[in-house]
């Protein structure tokens, strides 16, 4: 699952596409590794708008946990935004929207971060 | 072959309060607000079909003890949890004069599995038989040990019934009067196992106190192949996901939605939802399987074919026929 990213502001975003379980979520934690890493360094927050992910699985839902849980003892953030009403429901019934900070849209996700994202994305 | 749940609650057994019967019942006068009962059968119908499920019952307090009636003179039951006291009251009372011969499969040796055991009416009939399978070195000693002062009154040697204790072997298939069992080590405190039961063409999976190590893909395989095409799995769904894997990793239970994900895996017919939380009041209980219900819907033609999987949640007195 290659991870593109954009920065706005004080925040880095990624966008995963497709399904994130068994087989896809051990190559998701490399692909996001660098990217918390940097984030931390920089001291940026890591949004990930799951716009694009169809389905999540217990697996994947463990992995978003462990990169949330990594990012924190670097006194980093991972937030998770715009999912898709199935996502949307998984995390509900597995509880995980209390786990992870969740927000409706990417500009509500980048909002919690600084005024300077939300004016970065705006811009475009 | 009919299963018949005595006890569905985990860790230690659990009863509805004074607050809570009076909850049910006021919330119950209210819905039935202006409806005129001509008799106690008319009132029950009401209760037992109009009444949302948390008002008109309850999923019951005991611990763990599961029977799978075969239709014989024999007996044969999952656990000695709290539940026991009530299933051999039923032996004795089904039995009468006859002896009764109860086969007795053992998950583990934790508290909640073993406690109903000195309360196991047929264990103290000297015509009795009991016979007593599980896969752990220490089995025997752990019935015994909790009947010694000054923890009970009545010590263990002095039970009348004739009482054997058998290991089984993981992943060994054993005939028991024609009742055939494999045992499946599970990951738990001390170890756990699971038993998977076939008879006559129908198979039931008992899986509690088991928990998914969500990482370990081999092990989620392990526990689909266990659990192929069961007609029914009785699966520890102790917990949310979200709990079983963060705060309550390593606490040995597992979540309603692992329970509904091996289960599809596996394209097991029917999950039963199993060892409530005994912090769970019926309503909680209710929201976990309305929540394993929709993810099922939600991912059911994730499958190739679709594959349809019926969920239950346990709750003392359930009885599912085969």
């Amino acid at each position: 699952m290659p991870l593109s990213h954009r920065n706005y502001g004080a925040a880095r975003v990624l966008a995963p596409k497709g399904r994130l379980d068994h087989e896809t979520c051990e190559a998701f934690q490399a692909d996001l590794r660098p990217h918390a890493e940097a984030c931390a360094r920089e001291g940026t927050a890591l949004v990930l708008d799951m716009s694009g992910l169809e389905y999540v699985s217990s697996a994947g839902l463990r992995c978003l946990m462990i990169a949330a849980r990594e990012a924190k003892t670097r006194a980093g953030r991972i937030v998770v935004a715009a999912m898709q009403p199935v996502v949307a429901e998984i995390f509900q019934i597995s509880r995980f929207n209390l786990v992870l900070e969740v927000f409706p849209t990417l500009r509500d996700a980048l909002a919690s971060v600084s005024p300077q994202a939300v004016a970065a994305f705006e811009r475009g | 072959m009919r299963v018949r749940f005595w006890g569905t609650r985990g860790s230690i057994p659990v009863g509805l309060t004074v607050a809570d019967v009076r909850d049910k019942l006021a919330r119950a006068l209210l819905s039935a607000s202006g409806r005129k009962f001509d008799s106690y059968g008319e009132a029950l119908g009401y209760v037992q079909q109009v009444l949302p499920g948390h008002l008109g019952h309850t999923y019951g307090g005991h611990s763990s003890c599961v029977e799978l009636d075969l239709g014989s003179d024999e007996y044969f039951v999952c656990d000695m949890g709290s539940g026991a006291r009530p299933f051999g009251a039923h032996v004795l009372a089904r039995q009468g004069d006859r002896p009764a011969t109860v086969h007795i499969f053992m998950s583990h040796m934790h508290w909640d599995h073993i406690m109903g055991f000195p309360f196991f009416g047929p264990a103290y009939g000297p015509k009795n038989k009991l016979f007593i399978y599980g896969c752990h070195d220490q089995l025997e000693h752990a019935f015994r040990r909790q009947q010694e002062p000054p923890s009970f009154p009545v010590p263990f040697s002095v039970l009348g019934a004739d009482i054997q204790f058998i290991k089984l072997e993981a992943g060994r298939q054993q005939n028991v009067q024609g009742l055939r069992v494999t045992p499946h080590i599970q990951r738990h405190s001390g170890d756990s196992y699971g038993f998977r039961f076939e008879f006559q063409g129908k198979s039931v999976v008992y899986t509690t106190d088991s928990e998914h190590k969500l990482e370990v893909r081999s092990e989620s395989e392990l526990f689909a192949a266990f659990f192929r095409n069961a007609d029914l799995v009785i699966f520890d769904a102790m917990y949310s996901l979200a709990d079983a894997i963060s705060v309550k990793a390593d606490w040995g239970h597992s979540s309603n939605v692992v329970g509904v994900e091996l289960c599809q895996m596996a394209r097991a017919k029917h999950l039963v939802l199993f060892h409530h939380e005994p912090a769970n009041s019926d309503t909680a209980i209710d929201g976990l399987l309305r929540d394993a219900r929709r993810l099922e819907e939600l991912t059911r033609d994730n499958f190739q074919p679709p594959h349809k999987l019926e969920i239950s949640a346990a709750h003392d007195g359930l009885e599912i026929e085969l």
